[in-house]
């Protein structure tokens, strides 16, 4: 794959001789990207944060390299850096990491999300490693008047076979930092299989400091003279304060400011946290925060809150089951559906139901932010930095070369941190507050103030001719909207089989108005969709009375002679179904599917999903107990993401993650009454522990296609995978999310005989 | 009032009422034992009293007394507390790593009393510590390794 955006690299020195690498991308002719100056003066950290460079190599030979995208547990910050150290031959054990600043105009956007970290930088950051290795050859070669090109690098050293000779590359530093830089496109990467640190595994670069509990996560962030802020808004979201005790909040032990602050209205259809505004709130700030947070209850704030009265869970519940008993708005088709689903031999129609769920990061939200001059400086976990850093601008009304914002650790993402309302609120406060503050929410304010993953509600048609084929897919999902438009992480679609697959396919949608404030959740869409419809193509295998996983491969393999060229995204590769059957097919050979005899009340399930550009299928293996309560014994997941797994521990590290994860959103729920959230703390939430967390079996299956993400897509298909294996342990069915042994027990056809 | 943490004497002024959390972060600037709920649910904020396992969220320092606080920042100072953290390191078990130190403690006091851990007693005594990464297959694992016996999921499968 090649990228659409040019590498800009630049060259300098720091006044102590340093190499210093930076780069920049150009989006496309005529683009004002610039290379970065090179550095005549200042020294040591002020050239750094001037140049935004990637690399910087020492007198001493050591080598720093930075990472620009945020670092949330997903590897990235390992990761990139590795793929420079790999082209650059630097010695991996001895390099040094650091955050790269958040810089939009220097890094591009830096961001951690939709699984794309990989397929981002993949190229750029080798090509990063390329041009520093290739100016510290042809410094030695100038050195030895010798031919750069029979020179070779290994570990931080060039090396010349011939005479034995070889120089470090902190002797060279001073000397290549003047060198012109090599066109990027006249670099030559690395044959993969020559690779020395790629395809190994390389713990986190921050295990250290997490093990032994140094400071590393934005909560741990500590400035000079720092007060500690809790920030109290109405539950029902943007609710506009009525009155409150501000005197009495005041008299509480360490409180030493309170003051309400008036808020920032977005536009109809956009949110706070992603477009230009501020919840109203009150601010208490103090010399603890426990103290500070204790004194919240003090303030008895009463909030005009009357709007929220019609949003309610129950409400939602029930328009939406109105809904699907009508057609909605057609937001794709192909082929004749009604004729085909008339002319079908056996029609199976279901309806699906998945809650909202809320994200629950486990490092709460916060952001510490310190008044300057003519702004402000802020150190925020967050996984899109540059896009706080202009929200805190826009909000304030600040230049933006004013706001300072610093990657810190985060303490868990799941799309969450995507959003950078705690941000805007820590910039407000500080300023307000003339002091640096760090905002904390409690764990209730997390909960309350979520961008949740909205519910969504499917009616599902599809019929089969004599044969057992699929013939007609219809759909008719309902979402939410806001201010007349779909709101974001409810997006209604179907990108993978079953309906890529079948002639004839109509996807309608409907939408409710929502106040909810609503987001990303790891693979969002699919962590709903992949449940729904992998789901019913059980269902439907069930109907042909075939077996679930070849009834899916036959449907598969007999589109293979008509790929599906419209990607549903623009920019996004093609659903490929080749692909999508050979996970399939290595699942069933490594799950033993349909040679493995399962005990009563034990049954095998499958799923697979096409999602964030990797291909997934997994087996799961399930236990129902006599009381319906059930537990996935073990799963066994296979994946495609391209020709290497760039970072082993990592890769397989994410995938029984996502997939624990996906497991744990079978029971998960938040519902709303009156505009406000019912679950407060982790105490109301079916949490995923120790105790229910299953073996997971991690394989990889290499395929010669461009290396993408694993944070997203091995999530998806888990849900499913689990249904379905509870289908086939006791008969039971279940269509409405979260997964009770209630609705077994209602559901199940073994019941007379479960042991 | 006087608190003994990871061996050392240290003198706090704070309320009695005040969560040992709080302290160790916000007073003394310890920042190793961390914040997930306030509410004894996640097990984020766990240290040792005396080797025992508690919620630091919900143990007012008033109540400490005499006992021997022991945090992540300690945990190396015992045997089992060390082949702990060589265990986490060697089988990567981190993810987003924040509640990690809270469950290195809890797996150091399984292991204070119990050096041989079935699945089940891993089970029972790591169920308070919530990992939104889910990283419990590691975790399961490296109680074990840390303990010297077979890693693998003895569970029935």
């Amino acid at each position: 794959m090649t990228t659409r955006r040019e590498l800009l690299l630049s060259l300098g020195a720091t006044s102590a001789g340093a190499l210093v690498l930076g780069f920049g991308f150009a989006t496309g002719a005529g683009a004002a990207a610039r290379p970065l100056p090179p550095a005549s003066s200042g020294r040591g950290a002020a050239d750094r944060a001037r140049l935004g460079n990637y690399v910087m190599i020492t007198a001493d030979g050591s080598v720093t390299l930075y990472a620009r995208n945020p670092e949330m547990g997903q590897g990235s910050k390992t990761l990139l850096p590795m793929l420079i150290a790999e082209e650059l031959d630097a010695d991996w054990d001895r390099v040094k990491v650091e955050y790269a600043p958040a810089d939009a105009k220097r890094y591009e956007a830096q961001y951690a999300g939709g699984s794309m970290s990989v397929p981002d930088n993949w190229e750029p950051m080798r090509r990063v490693g390329a041009a520093a290795r290739a100016v510290l050859v042809e410094a030695a070669a100038r050195r030895w008047q010798a031919d750069a090109g029979a020179l070779v690098t290994e570990r931080g050293f060039v090396i010349d076979r011939a005479s034995g000779r070889k120089l470090g590359y902190g002797e060279l530093a001073a000397e290549a930092a003047r060198l012109p830089l090599p066109d990027p496109k006249t670099l030559t990467l690395k044959a993969p299989a020559t690779f020395t640190i790629l395809g190994k595994s390389h713990r986190s670069v921050d295990t250290s400091a997490i093990l032994d509990g140094r400071p590393l996560y934005g909560i741990d962030t500590v400035v000079p003279g720092m007060k500690y802020a809790v920030y109290v808004k109405s539950p029902v979201p943007g609710a506009r304060l009525k009155r409150a005790d501000f005197a009495a909040a005041r008299s509480m032990p360490g409180v030493e400011q309170v003051f309400a602050v008036e808020g920032v209205t977005p536009g109809a259809s956009e949110q706070i946290g992603l477009a230009r505004g501020l919840a109203p709130g009150i601010a208490i700030v103090g010399r603890n925060w426990w103290q500070v947070n204790r004194a919240r209850t003090a303030l008895a704030a009463e909030w005009d809150d009357a709007f929220g009265a019609e949003h309610d869970s129950e409400a939602y519940d029930a328009r939406a089951r109105k809904l699907l008993d009508g057609s909605g708005e057609t937001r794709r088709q192909k082929g004749q559906v009604e004729q085909a689903l008339a002319g079908a031999t056996t029609v199976v129609e279901s309806v699906y139901e998945t809650p909202w769920l809320p994200h629950l990061t486990l490092e709460p939200q916060n952001c510490t932010a310190r008044p300057t001059a003519s702004g402000v400086e802020i150190w925020a976990p967050s996984q899109f930095p540059n896009d706080g850093r202009e929200l805190v601008a826009a909000t304030l009304g600040l230049p933006l070369d004013e706001v300072t914002v610093h990657m810190v650790r985060c303490g868990g993402g799941f799309g969450r941190r995507i959003m950078n309302d705690y941000m805007v609120e820590a910039a407000v406060i500080a300023r307000r507050a003339k002091a640096p503050v760090k905002l904390l929410w409690a764990r209730e304010d997390d909960v309350a103030h979520d961008y949740y993953r909205p519910g969504n509600y499917h009616r599902l048609r599809a019929g089969l001719d004599g044969a057992g084929r699929v013939v007609a897919y219809a759909v008719h999902g309902v979402s939410f909207s806001r201010g007349g438009k779909p709101v974001n992480g409810g997006e209604i679609g179907l990108d993978a089989a079953p309906g890529l697959l079948v002639p004839n396919f109509r996807l309608e949608q409907s939408l409710i108005p929502t106040i909810l404030p609503t987001g990303w959740l790891r693979a969002p869409a699919d962590n709903s969709l992949a449940f729904v419809h992998e789901s019913f193509w059980d269902e439907l295998a069930v109907a042909a009375k075939r077996d679930p996983l070849q009834f899916r491969l036959d449907h598969m393999r007999a589109s293979f002679a008509h790929p599906i060229a419209d990607p549903t995204e623009e920019g996004e590769p093609p659903y490929d179904v080749r692909r999508a059957a050979a996970v399939l097919e290595r699942v069933a050979e490594r799950s033993g599917w349909g040679r493995q005899s399962t005990p009563k009340g034990v049954g095998l399930g499958v799923a697979t999903y096409f999602s964030h550009r990797g291909y997934v299928a997994q087996v799961a293996k399930v236990r129902v107990r006599a009381d319906g309560d059930w537990h996935v014994e073990k799963i066994w997941v296979v994946a495609d993401v391209g020709p290497i797994i760039l970072n082993p521990t990592t890769a397989h590290a994410q995938v029984e993650g996502a997939v624990i994860e996906g497991v744990g959103q079978l029971t998960g729920e938040i519902r709303f009454e009156r505009g406000r959230a019912v679950q407060a703390n982790l105490t109301d939430f079916r949490l995923m522990r120790m105790p229910a967390a299953p073996e997971v079996d991690v394989h990889f299956l290499l395929t010669d296609n461009p290396p993408t993400g694993l944070g997203e897509p091995a999530l998806p298909p888990a849900l499913a995978a689990v249904s379905n294996a509870i289908f086939a342990a006791c008969g039971a069915r279940v269509r409405a999310l979260p997964l009770t042994a209630q609705k077994i027990m209602a559901a199940r056809t073994d019941v007379q005989h479960a042991g | 009032m006087k608190l003994t943490i990871n061996g050392k004497s240290v003198n706090v002024d704070a309320p009695a009422d005040m969560p040992l959390l709080w302290v160790l972060r916000d007073e003394i600037g310890m920042k190793g034992t961390k914040f997930g709920c306030g509410v004894a649910q996640c097990g984020a904020c766990t240290v040792h009293l005396d080797g025992q396992p508690v919620r630091a969220c919900v143990t007012p320092v008033g109540s400490v007394g005499a006992r021997h606080v022991t945090t992540v920042e300690g945990l190396s100072a015992t045997a089992e507390g060390n082949a702990v953290r060589a265990a986490w390191e060697a089988l990567d078990v981190a993810q987003c790593g924040y509640c990690q130190a809270g469950q290195m403690m809890a797996a150091t006091g399984l292991l204070l009393r119990n050096p041989r851990p079935s699945d089940a007693d891993i089970d029972a005594a790591m169920q308070g510590n919530f990992c939104r990464c889910s990283t419990y297959k590691r975790i399961r694992a490296a109680i074990k390794t840390a303990a010297g016996i077979d890693p693998s999921d003895r569970r029935e499968v």
